[in-house]
């Protein structure tokens, strides 16, 4: 019974907690922290139990408000008439992340915003933010995907500005929302261009309709620019750095898994809705020349950068890049079978994997920077030092993070990017080369903060990190590790599993129109 | 030609939304641009159902003529309420941003970049 329901749970549990959240709150502060843990907790149950559903049986199905979940086309229609979600592997392996990483922000959230004022709406925020994202990445309508594309905007930028005593939040929250708004408008009129040319907003529906027409042409535009704009691709990232440094830290972690669902959004219109009609090599191309242009440009921002936030947010931007040119290449060979057997899948699985690894260590290294400014109140590397002596754990999880953002083995990190760097080289070599060489940035960066932070004789105040804090932080690192340790089993059970659901785009339109 | 007049009106609408969101410095005016955008694109919308002649879709009681098509307006509504939220969200933050700052000129609110 229960596994029936099992997509529409999932976005519905935490959007009704959601509005339960400020009235718990009026009882006890405690209470409400538990509740929201346990939503969380609940809903990451759920998440996994889909998922071995999917990996088992295929995609999974759900139409909202029909007489049975799976009747898609009922008698009479030859298209869907209703709302569906449709859970493939890349849908369930995102939804993985978000859950995890929600999870973790809201255990974390319970020491560090322990001071703050306003928690009642902070933690509504942020359940709403976690269902917005499930919805995006399991909506299978297009005008459903810009609906919960826009909860998760107002969601985020809601969560961006939440300290309003400071001026510089407000500033952020201005600029993202500007950002996110403009991009959910872009998405709005493609998805309007299509619906105008073919009748229809179910992504199935389209994508086996789909002429590519120059109208067509017009609105696969306005949906790339639209959703990199959100996902903080390089020339549309102006706001990543400001949003990130001022979002309250267990926020920003969770603002890297809202910028990967739009990614998600990107490679599932990519893929599954133009994948068939078009040779996608020039927009392989275009994907691979902004993920290029993101790592760079991303690393040599990061490198002159003095607060660490900030810092960590350009090379949040950088790390985008690695999973835009590992599926960008997957995308770019799509049509020639041998090469995509040869290295494109496996450049796509890197890509892939690179995601959830980023979400890991990148998370881990936006915890660790907040428990600094939790300990010490500062933001500026240059007034830090020797935190090493007092935050022993931060400092043991801050090494780990780095080392795995920088690709150094045993961690995760490591493991997506040769991955990355193996199988782009057989494309084109230069790409490679380029991306190697922004790891060794990467890596230079990572321990000048090191150096600056943790290092040195004991010259400020510093208080002792949370239990709470620690353990989000270990949580994260184990899986860090983990995942570096075995990265085959992970690649097999859940990133393949991806891949393929992005590649095979005959199978995401079958599951809806019945064989077409 | 004269059928395609609403397609031009969102088109100028959308594009003098862009001018404004690039060109004007004052936070206010660049929240009207997001709006005018949003305005061209819910026109947009509605234009594509629309038919000369034809009735509200509403069935009760209606008479056999023909109908403009629904799901337009539908998806229309959705965008303006959505439009509504976070134009309020937003002239909230450009509230805060003049309480912390005393100014809305873009190029004065920048503690960030220092």
């Amino acid at each position: 019974m229960i596994n029936e329901h099992l997509p529409a749970l999932i976005i519905g549990i935490p959007l009704l907690a959601a509005f339960a959240t400020p009235l718990i709150s009026k009882i006890n502060d405690k209470l409400r922290n538990i509740f929201v843990i346990g939503i969380l907790g609940a809903t990451l149950c759920l998440v996994i139990s889909l998922a071995f559903n999917v990996f088992n049986n295929g995609i999974f199905v759900y139409v909202m408000g029909a007489k049975s979940p799976g009747l898609t086309l009922p008698s009479g229609y030859k298209m869907p008439v209703r709302i569906i979600l449709e859970v493939d592997g890349m849908s369930i392996f995102m939804a993985i992340i978000t859950s995890i990483v929600s999870l973790l922000g809201a255990i974390y959230s319970w020491a560090f915003m322990h001071k703050e004022t306003g928690k009642d709406k902070y933690y509504t925020l942020l359940l709403i933010l976690a269902a917005g994202m499930f919805g995006m990445e399991f909506t299978g309508d297009m005008f459903n995907f810009f609906v919960f594309l826009e909860i998760t905007s107002i969601a985020a930028c809601g969560l961006v500005g939440f300290r309003i005593n400071r001026g510089e939040s407000s500033e952020a929250a201005f600029k993202t929302m500007v950002m996110y708004t403009l991009g959910a408008l872009f998405v709005l009129f493609a998805i309007g261009i299509l619906y105008g040319e073919y009748d229809a907003l179910n992504i199935a529906t389209l994508a086996s309709r789909i002429r590519y027409t120059m109208l067509d042409k017009i609105a696969l535009g306005l949906l790339v620019t639209g959703l990199a704009m959100k996902a903080g691709a390089v020339p549309m990232h102006m706001w990543v750095p400001d949003a990130y440094a001022e979002a309250p830290a267990p926020i920003t972690m969770i603002l890297v898994a809202n910028s990967q669902a739009s990614l998600y959004g990107l490679f599932r219109v990519c893929f599954t809705l133009y994948g068939l009609t078009i040779s996608t090599y020039t927009l392989g191309w275009i994907i691979i020349i902004l993920g290029v242009l993101s790592m760079f440009i991303g690393v040599t921002m990061a490198l002159i950068q003095k607060k660490i936030k900030r810092l960590m947010a350009y090379h949040a931007i950088s790390q985008t890049g690695y999973m835009l040119l590992g599926v960008g290449v997957g995308l770019a060979v799509l049509s020639d079978a041998n090469a995509l057997n040869t290295y494109g899948l496996k450049a796509m699985e890197g890509g892939i994997f690179h995601i959830m690894n980023h979400a890991m260590y990148k998370g881990l290294l936006f915890l660790t920077a907040g428990a600094v400014i939790y300990a010490t109140g500062k933001r500026n590397l240059n007034e830090l030092g020797g935190l090493a002596h007092k935050m022993k754990f931060t400092a043991i999880f801050f090494i780990i993070g780095a080392a795995a953002i920088a690709g150094l083995p045993p961690f995760n990190g490591f493991a997506s990017k040769l991955i990355i760097y193996e199988s782009v080289y057989k494309f084109n070599p230069m790409l490679s080369v380029i991306a190697m060489l922004v790891s060794i940035l990467t890596l230079a960066s990572f321990v000048k903060v090191f150096q600056s932070a943790f290092l040195g004789p004991e010259i400020i105040e510093v208080k002792k990190e949370p239990k709470s804090m620690i353990f989000a932080m270990l949580c994260l690192s184990v899986i860090i590790i983990a995942f570096g340790l075995f990265p085959d089993i992970v690649v097999d059970k859940i990133v393949a599993p991806a891949a393929n659901a992005l590649v095979n785009s005959m199978q995401y339109i079958a599951a809806i129109l019945g064989g077409a | 030609m004269i059928d395609n007049l609403p397609f031009i009106a969102c088109a100028i609408l959308v594009i003098l939304g862009l001018y404004t969101l690039t060109f004007k410095r004052n936070l206010i005016k660049i929240v009207i641009g997001l709006n005018l955008v949003e305005s061209g694109v819910n026109l947009f919308l509605i234009t594509l159902g629309y038919k000369s002649n034809a009735v509200a879709p509403i069935y009760t009681m209606a008479a056999k003529e023909e109908m403009v098509l629904p799901t337009p307006q539908a998806l229309t509504l959705t965008s303006i309420v959505i439009g509504l939220a976070t134009t309020a969200l937003i002239l909230s933050f450009t509230i805060l941003i003049y309480k912390h700052y005393k100014t809305i000129d873009a190029s004065k609110v920048r503690r960030l970049r220092e």
